[in-house]
């Protein structure tokens, strides 16, 4: 019982250690401070001036950015790598290893390398480095996650159910659609998932494949800003808003599923 | 077989396991004795394997005691049991080779390692596994990670080796082989074998003494030829090779009536017209074709070759015997059949009609089974009167869809009986109901039952 | 069209186009790092950028520095986070689930954002800012890297495994020590890779978290390409790759990565 006792101890006191630079950031967007970490009292001052039109319109724009890198990205990578992995998984050999190898690259290479070397690519094609640019960047790292989340549904997926679809009638097309797609579809959410979760985390390759056209993300404009010397206090109430908004979806996924499954 | 004067090496009293609500082991008894080699046998989910985990200690024992070697372990963790276990998947570590997963319990015992090494090696040659040590576990087959698994447990010289359907995952000719190969080293090694299997062949083959079990139960226990040969009930009987069970009445001393003929047969002691059921096997029941000697008559339905024998259903009037012979009959003709009086096995019925406890609620009202039933007018009726119910087995119904009856339940065991099956149904008011039926039914069906009330007895 | 339906029958067709989409997009840029390394700005072939890698102490000083640093992130998370995967993978599922849920949110909040918040929490218990907080903050940025693949092959492990180990006379330290810690190394040699290869390339969150006062290898990297000095930066990522491609052989070496502890 003791025992017991000090494991959950343990656990929820890595978690608190986790989310307490988060909860600084979230206490400290309720005041009017320059300084993170200087408390001048209670004030809705910071979350008012997000929403106020053209005052902070850089930030904003960074952040729809962002947004819309991450969406875009996600949904091709998901795409691209749920055929890739379907492809893959017909495979042998090889070939198969080779494509394997291949997907893993981006995976194990670290962020700088995809960024320096996809910045090179650019450079040396005499392409304007922009949207399209950190799109196609995202799109490279964020596939093989994708692939390596479809394959195991696939090896776990009965073999003889896609000749099942055919020997009943339906096309290539439909046997797609009505058999393979329902089986490796919680992979191709999961892997959207994570695509867009990298997508907005990523600073580095960002950095090298955005340019100097003026675009920005969250998290060029937060690097920009912090070498300046510090937080622009009006990223406060927007992370916490993130934070609270992702929170909240996640608790009704997990209820979701949670119902599914007693269903 | 082996002395019995010895005294018991693993004593069981009165041991129960509950798993939550769901009583898997149910007042267990049972005594092992030093050499012996016994086997467990049951139907799958019967609790064989439960039994098994609690004298190896991976589960502890509701109530009850179990002792080894004279010593109560009842509470004792596994690494401190002289017992060492076969695992039915092997669980070789993965992690180790041939050598290390055999050295593994001497390591812990911390031996010098010379004497380790020639204990590992002593254990690899009892298994035939002689220049295997260095080899990784994964690369071998199903067989030899057997015996490795075997060698594995041996080398810590437990007083009692558990080998939990150990030959389950092999092949049919492998599994042969491994019956006659542990057969031997029971032999060699002179120690406690329990094993637990569901193949009957298995253990008629390889046991000095059979536990069988069934639901939680204890059912028998005797020698391989005891129980084939006398077993005490139509479980047992029908569980254990092949067999004809009829329905059949004791006359006096040894003439029963089945089948429409009056037998001879060697059991007595039932009484005069005592309803009993009658067991004879397939093999000891003599085909050929119609003469003055036939006992019974009849046509043959099917006959099937079976390697060495032939198996014919033979319908004499309503009833179908299964018959074994070297000589085929074509089906159609008219064959007479015979059986010896000492083959025919007489087994008093565990019960001849459905009982319940019940109460009255009014003159045509009964409750049992957590249900409200129509009965026919009870004499001096008293509301809430405590009562006896006994229903005929022929006299319940059976409904497709569960929601038609009266109450649902469960067909568990079906048992046929040469002119209509009769099935054990587990009903959701946690008792079984019994019934003699023609419609063929699977075990594991969902049933609805219903009583009629012509069927209901009320005896106060 | 009817050739292209029938190409795209054989289903292993269909990865074609992701096998394009990488030969330009992960291929072709890996080969220009090789090739901006080994030439100079005119083009030509050159081993000069190595050269001046190993003539300068402090660029190989900072490269090692890096992989101490990231040696010591990845001990930290080993043994933070491996208690806490054991006992997860011992807690009810859905409890469990609930808990790595609860991981992987802050991963959600972005990356720089955590870092200055993490310096903010330094500066709010009045911590001095540096190697410590450095250590802190990478820590804090990959354990759930740790923890979930070892969570994942120790609630993947056989029960019977340590049954075995139980019958054969070993105590529960024994059991640990001499079973589950061997059996759960596929998921701590993942762990490894998903903390350590990431944490030895890291920037911008060094410079954060030590005022600019300690400078990562991914820095030195940065900065070189920043001020247009390609060649010199391509061979610093090649090296880094090198080291990259070192450290994945030691991951994928035997028989390991084919049990899998992976995050899938």
């Amino acid at each position: 019982m003791v025992r017991r006792i000090l494991e959950q101890a343990y656990l929820w006191l890595l978690l608190l250690l986790l989310y307490a630079p988060i909860f600084i950031i979230v206490i400290f967007s309720f005041t009017e401070s320059k300084v993170l970490g200087n408390w001048t009292g209670f004030s809705l001052k910071l979350y008012g001036s997000i929403f106020q039109t053209g005052a902070h319109h850089s930030l904003v724009n960074a952040c729809i950015n962002t947004v819309a890198i991450a969406l875009i990205a996600a949904a091709v990578a998901t795409l691209l790598g749920s055929f890739a992995a379907i492809g893959i998984f017909h495979l042998k050999g090889g070939r198969r290893k080779a494509v394997e190898f291949v997907n893993t690259i981006p995976i194990l290479n670290g962020d700088i390398i995809t960024g320096i070397s996809l910045f090179l690519l650019f450079v040396s094609l005499g392409v304007t480095q922009g949207f399209t640019t950190v799109v196609l960047a995202h799109i490279a790292f964020c596939t093989p996650y994708v692939v390596l989340c479809v394959l195991p549904r696939l090896k776990q997926m009965n073999p003889n159910l896609y000749e099942a679809a055919l020997d009943l009638g339906a096309t290539p097309w439909q046997a797609l659609r009505k058999v393979i797609l329902p089986e490796i579809r919680p992979g191709m959410v999961t892997g959207f998932l994570l695509s867009l979760t990298l997508s907005v985390d990523d600073f580095a390759v960002t950095v090298f494949t955005i340019g100097n056209q003026g675009l920005e993300t969250l998290s060029t404009y937060i690097y920009a800003d912090a070498r300046k010397g510090g937080l622009t206090p009006e990223l406060r109430p927007l992370s916490a808003i993130i934070f609270v908004v992702i929170l909240v979806l996640l608790i009704i996924m997990n209820r979701r599923a949670g119902q599914l499954k007693k269903n | 077989m082996i002395q019995s004067d010895h005294k018991p090496i693993i004593e069981i009293k009165n041991v129960s396991k509950c798993f939550g609500e769901k009583t898997a082991l149910e007042d267990i008894n049972l005594s092992v004795k030093k050499g012996e080699f016994v086997t467990i046998l049951g139907p799958s989910g019967c609790g064989k394997t439960t039994l098994l985990r609690l004298i190896a200690g991976f589960h502890n024992a509701s109530s009850g005691e179990i002792r080894i070697d004279g010593e109560d372990v009842t509470d004792t963790p596994p690494y401190k049991r002289p017992v060492n276990t076969v695992f039915q998947k092997y669980a070789l570590f993965p992690h180790l080779n041939v050598y290390d997963n055999i050295a593994f319990g001497l390591k812990l015992k911390k031996l010098p390692k010379p004497e380790m090494e020639k204990k590992v090696k002593a254990a690899l040659k009892m298994v035939g596994m002689t220049d295997y040590e260095y080899r990784d576990v994964d690369s071998l087959s199903g067989g030899q990670q057997q015996r490795v698994a075997i060698a594995r447990a041996i080398v810590n010289e437990p007083e009692v080796l558990l080998l939990d359907e150990p030959l389950a995952a092999l092949d049919l000719k492998m599994r042969k082989d491994m019956q006659m190969e542990l057969k031997e080293m029971h032999k060699r090694l002179g120690i406690t074998f329990v094993y637990v299997t569901h193949d009957q062949e298995e253990a008629l083959t390889l046991s000095d003494t059979i536990v069988v079990m069934s639901e939680g139960k204890v059912q028998q226990i005797g020698t391989p030829t005891d129980i084939y040969n006398e077993p005490v009930n139509s479980f047992v009987a029908d569980f254990i090779g092949e067999s004809n069970i009829l329905n059949g009445t004791m006359v006096e001393d040894c003439q029963v009536i089945c089948c429409g003929h009056q037998f001879e047969c060697v059991d007595k002691g039932f009484g005069r017209n005592v309803p009993v059921d009658v067991v004879i096997r397939p093999e000891d029941v003599y085909i050929f074709p119609v003469s003055e000697a036939a006992q019974l008559t009849g046509v043959v339905q099917s006959c099937i070759f079976k390697g060495v024998h032939y198996e014919m259903v033979v319908l004499c009037g309503r009833y179908e015997i299964m018959v074994q012979d070297y000589h085929a009959f074509e089906v159609g003709s008219e064959v007479g059949l015979l059986v010896k009086p000492f083959d025919i096995h007489i087994m008093q019925k565990e019960r001849t009609c459905n009982t319940f406890e019940g109460r009255l609620k009014d003159a045509t009202h009964v409750e049992f089974l957590g249900c409200v039933f129509e009965c026919l007018p009870v004499e001096g009726a008293v509301a809430d009167m405590p009562v006896q119910v006994e229903v005929d087995f022929d006299r319940v119904q059976l409904q497709d869809d569960a929601e038609d009856g009266m109450l649902t339940g469960e067909v568990k065991f079906i048992l046929y009986k040469g002119d209509h099956y009769h099935l054990t149904v587990w009903s959701d008011w946690d008792e079984n109901v019994f019934v003699d039926t023609n419609d063929v039914w699977d075990d594991g069906d969902q049933v609805g039952i219903t009583l009629p009330k012509e069927a209901i007895r009320v005896i106060k | 069209m009817n050739r292209l339906s029938l190409f795209l029958s054989a289903r292993k067709n269909w990865v074609l186009p992701y096998v394009i989409f990488s030969l330009v997009f992960v291929v072709l840029p890996l080969l220009l790092i090789v090739v901006y390394a080994f030439t100079d700005d005119a083009g030509h072939l050159t081993l000069a950028n190595f050269g001046k890698f190993f003539d300068h102490p402090e660029a190989v000083n900072t490269f090692i520095y890096s992989i101490g640093i990231a040696i010591i992130t990845t001990i930290g998370c080993i043994v933070l986070g491996y208690p806490a995967a054991w006992i997860l993978s011992r807690s009810r599922s859905s409890y469990a689930q609930t808990l790595i849920l609860l991981f992987i949110l802050p991963m959600w909040v972005n990356v720089l954002i955590r870092t200055l918040a993490t310096v903010a929490l330094f500066d709010f218990c009045q911590l001095p800012l540096g190697e410590g907080a450095l250590i802190f903050g990478m820590i804090y940025n990959f354990i759930p890297f740790m923890i979930f693949p070892i969570y994942n092959t120790l609630q993947k492990m056989d029960r019977s495994y340590i049954e075995a180990a139980e019958d054969l006379g070993a105590n529960s330290v024994q059991v640990f020590w001499k079973v589950i810690l061997p059996l759960s190394m596929p998921g701590v040699v993942s762990g490894i890779m998903m903390v350590f290869m990431p944490t030895v390339s890291t920037f911008a969150i060094a410079e954060l978290l030590t005022m600019n006062n300690i400078k990562l290898f991914g820095t030195t990297m940065q900065e070189n390409i920043n001020n247009s000095m390609w060649n010199y930066g391509a061979a610093l990522s090649l090296i880094m790759l090198f080291l990259i491609a070192a450290t994945s052989l030691f991951g994928s070496d035997g028989k390991e990565s084919e049990k899998g502890g992976g995050l899938w």
